[in-house]
């Protein structure tokens, strides 16, 4: 009795360790609000991937996803894929590129644009809700904005039409080891208006990403139902093999 | 309870659950062999080729790839056509009786869709060597025009079909193709995306 | 009262038959399963080893499938494997299993060591066991190692260049060691292409080879049981323990519910949270490895951790590297170490409970401290748990020699 007390003990630990996946990867000290997407929301994702190609793909490839799979995984007709989704690429068996040429880029902005086809799994869904909508005024840096999240982004506020532009303001703190001040960001403030209301803005964001999750890892829209499947499966195992555990056992004195 | 109640719930048990156990097995199974089929890159590589074909003079043959496959598109000239008939003679499989080397509506005289152009795979069906053009008459009384394997020195009409006595069993293979428009060729059907 | 009496008797005649007369198959069978006897007692903590057989295999078979899609250049692999994740059809699958099995392997083999230290299963005569089973244990950690750099994401790059760069260390040799290892002046392509040569052909091959090592020597002393008596001290009339059951049935249709159970658990990894909050996957890995930008919390693979965290909590290189390699090889001498005639923790005193359970508490904790920045407390907290850890091993000859003992009984002690 006191051994299996013992094991469920030491096991405890591990499973709430191991419970809290809802940890943020990356994303700094910062606090960062939840992006609350859901995949199964197919509506979502077709208007993400709108946005997508729309805003995103000019400088940003999703290399590894292929745009007949991610057409079926939408619920698209391939007519549709092509009509609406497809500029750059060719046929629907093509991978998502980016338009703009690696050389260009590295005139432009340093470097060239990340692959986007992992970031949520490298950077966290809700780093990246939070990246999307964290950009300011900033009339030192090239691109005349900068980002709250990643200090320094050579990327532009692509989304500045419909968030409309935006101050932030920093109040002076001490900082934790006592020596000095830092700036600590506060809040923002509206400077120009955008095209749309903060919570259409919101929401289209929230598709934005919603989409990128879903491009992170295409096979998760399926992964949890076959785990459904399984667990029934192996739940029928283990009765039967209980019960033929016993029977077995009942020789045993 | 007796021994025999006992020996039965067990036996019955054991069989229960070593049958839950196989299909458990045949289940777990079932990735790991999906995972052999050709894959979404696979599929995608091996995608449908589109051939232009309008600017291609009459008797001007190009090559292109198909799966890894050479394929020959060749723009017969009325004169190359009319010779087919002569040659019908000398041949192992004239009117193309074995279905494995052509589609249905290649089974015809110009083993085609259009008596034209003609769409075949580059690769003699004796061992897989590229077979050379030939298009011009002899100097042989049996040559009106066609393909000679250097390899092993087997014979095909203008047609892909094959000479009798030659190392190769069989005509030259017609992949699928079809014309999405006048002057196009795809070669390959759709894998089935979306 | 009755039992199955091995059904398999010797046959006259057929198939069987004609391939005994060629090869021990119902000599084997017999021996190793149906005429092997372990004690009815078994609890718990006696599923770990053959779970840890049913990943092996598993790794195995994942593995060798993962390979047909892999390519092992530094140019292919992070696109490889997010091919195998999206264009091979159920790749993601396989991926998966694969992942989740690594860290399973750990949990499994942990608790495994874990058990040897509550029941004193190293203890004559089965102290070439634990040996052999320590080396297991230290394949495993290359295993682990060498596959971690195949993705060739950030964390495979500089946790491998982190834990590469420790060999050079060593005096004298070191430079050069590094050097080798590494087949080129920094992890390269070059790295790459060997550490997956022994990946997946050298140390699989030295792994299945030491588990039927393994397997022979327990085999022939017979296992412990949770009670530490030697059930072969009393025989009944027909040479059988008294207190054994045959390995099959009995302890085969015990050790299927624990391997369901455990598949159980394993699914629920694989479908439904195979990152594990970043433990089974990590984030960081997630980017192509860069050598211009390092991450900025390097740590290992969570099972890693604890000896990391000893690693880094003292200030020398060399000192530091010589701790960590202290720790690892340290329990190999338990069988030494430990004085006590008493094998089973039901029968020893409260020194070595509380040992136990300070070792326990240390490992753990030193886990923990090694997924956190090495600094301020955490480095203090490090030291102490640190200094626990070798006390257990090194102060063990004294406490089990003065921890006071309850009497051992002559039979195992079972309730139907």
């Amino acid at each position: 009795m006191l051994r299996s007390n013992f094991a469920a003990a030491l096991l405890t630990p591990l499973l709430l360790v191991a419970a809290s996946n809802g940890l943020a990867a990356g994303g700094g000290a910062m606090e960062l609000a939840p992006a609350n997407n859901d995949v199964s929301d197919t509506a979502s994702l077709q208007r993400g991937a709108r946005n997508f190609m729309n805003y995103c793909s000019g400088c940003h490839s999703a290399k590894y996803v292929r745009f007949n799979r991610m057409g079926r995984d939408l619920g698209l007709t391939e007519e549709q894929l092509i009509e609406n989704l497809m500029f750059n690429a060719e046929v629907p068996h093509d991978t998502i590129q980016r338009t703009m040429r690696d050389d260009d880029a590295t005139r432009w902005f340093g470097k060239p644009p990340p692959d986007l086809s992992v970031v949520p799994r490298s950077r966290g869904i809700n780093y990246v809700f939070n990246f999307l909508q964290g950009f300011y005024i900033q009339s030192e840096s090239p691109t005349g904005v900068d980002n709250i999240l990643l200090p320094g982004t050579s990327m532009p506020n692509v989304l500045w039409e419909l968030q409309g532009y935006r101050r932030a303001i920093f109040q002076e703190h001490h900082s934790e080891d006592g020596e000095g001040t830092e700036l600590v960001f506060e809040r923002f403030e509206a400077v120009t208006e955008g095209s749309m209301s903060d919570e259409d803005f919101q929401t289209f964001v929230r598709d934005t990403v919603n989409f990128l999750d879903y491009m992170s890892e295409p096979s998760q829209l399926k992964r949890q139902a076959i785990g459904i499947w399984v667990l029934m499966f192996l739940a029928v195992f283990l009765v039967l093999s209980v019960m033929l555990k016993k029977e077995i056992w009942k020789d045993v004195s | 309870m007796t021994d025999d109640v006992d020996r039965n719930r067990r036996h019955f048990l054991a069989v229960a659950t070593a049958v839950t156990g196989g299909a458990g097995i045949a289940l777990a199974a079932v990735p790991f062999i999906t995972s052999l089929k050709p894959s979404a890159r696979a599929e995608a590589m091996g995608a449908p080729v589109e051939v232009a074909v309008g600017s291609l003079e009459p008797g001007e043959m190009i090559r292109v790839i198909w799966r890894g496959k050479l394929i020959f598109v060749l723009r017969r000239s009325k004169d190359m056509l009319a010779r087919l008939p002569q040659v019908t003679r000398f041949l192992d499989d004239p009117d193309s009786t074995n279905a494995d080397q052509q589609p249905e509506f290649a089974v015809n005289e110009f083993r085609s869709r259009k008596a034209e152009f003609l769409v075949v795979e580059g690769s003699c069906t004796h061992l897989g060597c590229a077979p050379l053009e030939q298009f011009e008459v002899g100097p042989a009384a049996d040559w009106f025009g066609g393909f000679f394997c250097p390899c092993h020195g087997s014979k095909f009409d203008l047609s892909g079909r094959v000479y009798k006595s030659v190392p190769a069993p069989t005509n030259l293979r017609v992949p699928p193709y079809r014309f999405i428009q006048d002057d196009v060729i795809m070669i390959g059907f759709d894998s089935g995306a979306a | 009262m009755a039992r199955i009496e091995s059904e398999i008797g010797t046959p006259k005649g057929g198939f069987l038959k004609w391939i005994d007369d060629r090869f021990p198959f119902t000599k084997t069978m017999k021996h190793h399963a149906t005429e092997y006897y372990a004690s009815k007692n078994f609890n718990f903590w006696y599923f770990f080893g053959v779970l840890a057989f049913v990943v092996l295999i598993m790794q195995l078979i994942t593995g060798i499938f993962l390979t047909m899609n892999y390519k092992p250049s530094a140019a292919e692999a992070y696109a490889s494997v997010e091919y195998i994740m999206r264009d091979v059809e159920l790749g993601w699958l396989i991926r998966y299993m694969h992942s989740t099995g690594a860290s399973a392997f750990f949990i499994v083999i942990y608790l495994h060591m874990f058990r040897a230290m509550l029941y004193g299963s190293y203890k004559k005569p089965r102290e070439l066991i634990w040996i052999i089973g320590m080396l297991i244990f230290f394949a495993m950690m290359a295993e682990a190692f060498a596959g971690y750099l195949l993705p060739w994401g950030q964390m495979s790059y500089w946790g491998a260049q982190v834990i590469i760069s420790l060999f050079g260390a060593i005096p004298m040799v070191g430079e050069t060691l590094v050097e080798y290892i590494r087949g080129d002046y920094s992890i390269s392509d070059i790295t790459l292409n060997r550490f997956f040569a022994l990946h997946v052909i050298a140390l699989p091959m030295a792994l299945v080879a030491l588990v039927f090592v393994h397997i022979v020597a327990l085999h022939e002393v017979g296992s412990n049981n949770p009670d530490g008596v030697e059930i072969k001290d009393h025989k009944g009339p027909d040479g059988v323990p008294l207190d054994g059951v045959a390995f099959h049935p009995y302890h085969t249709s015990k050790d299927l519910v624990a391997i369901i159970v455990f598949l159980m658990f394993f699914s629920g990894a694989v479908f439904f949270a195979p990152e594990m909050g970043g433990y089974f996957l990590e984030y960081a890995n997630f980017d192509p490895a860069d050598i211009r930008v390092t991450p900025e919390h390097i740590q290992p693979v969570w099972y890693f951790t604890p000896f990391y965290a000893m690693l880094r909590a003292v200030p020398d290189k060399l000192i530091g590297a010589m701790t960590m390699g202290a720790a690892v090889l340290l329990p190999m001498l338990l069988p030494w170490l430990d004085k006590s005639r008493v094998k089973s923790i039901r029968y020893r005193g409260w020194l070595y409970k509380s040992a136990l359970a300070t070792f326990t508490v240390s490992f753990l904790v030193l886990g923990w401290l090694g997924t956190q920045p090495a600094t301020g407390l955490y480095v203090t907290l490090a030291r102490i748990f640190t200094a626990l850890y070798f006390f257990f091993f090194l102060l063990m000859p004294y406490y089990t020699t003065i921890d006071k003992t309850r009497p051992v009984p002559e039979r195992v002690v079972w309730h139907a």
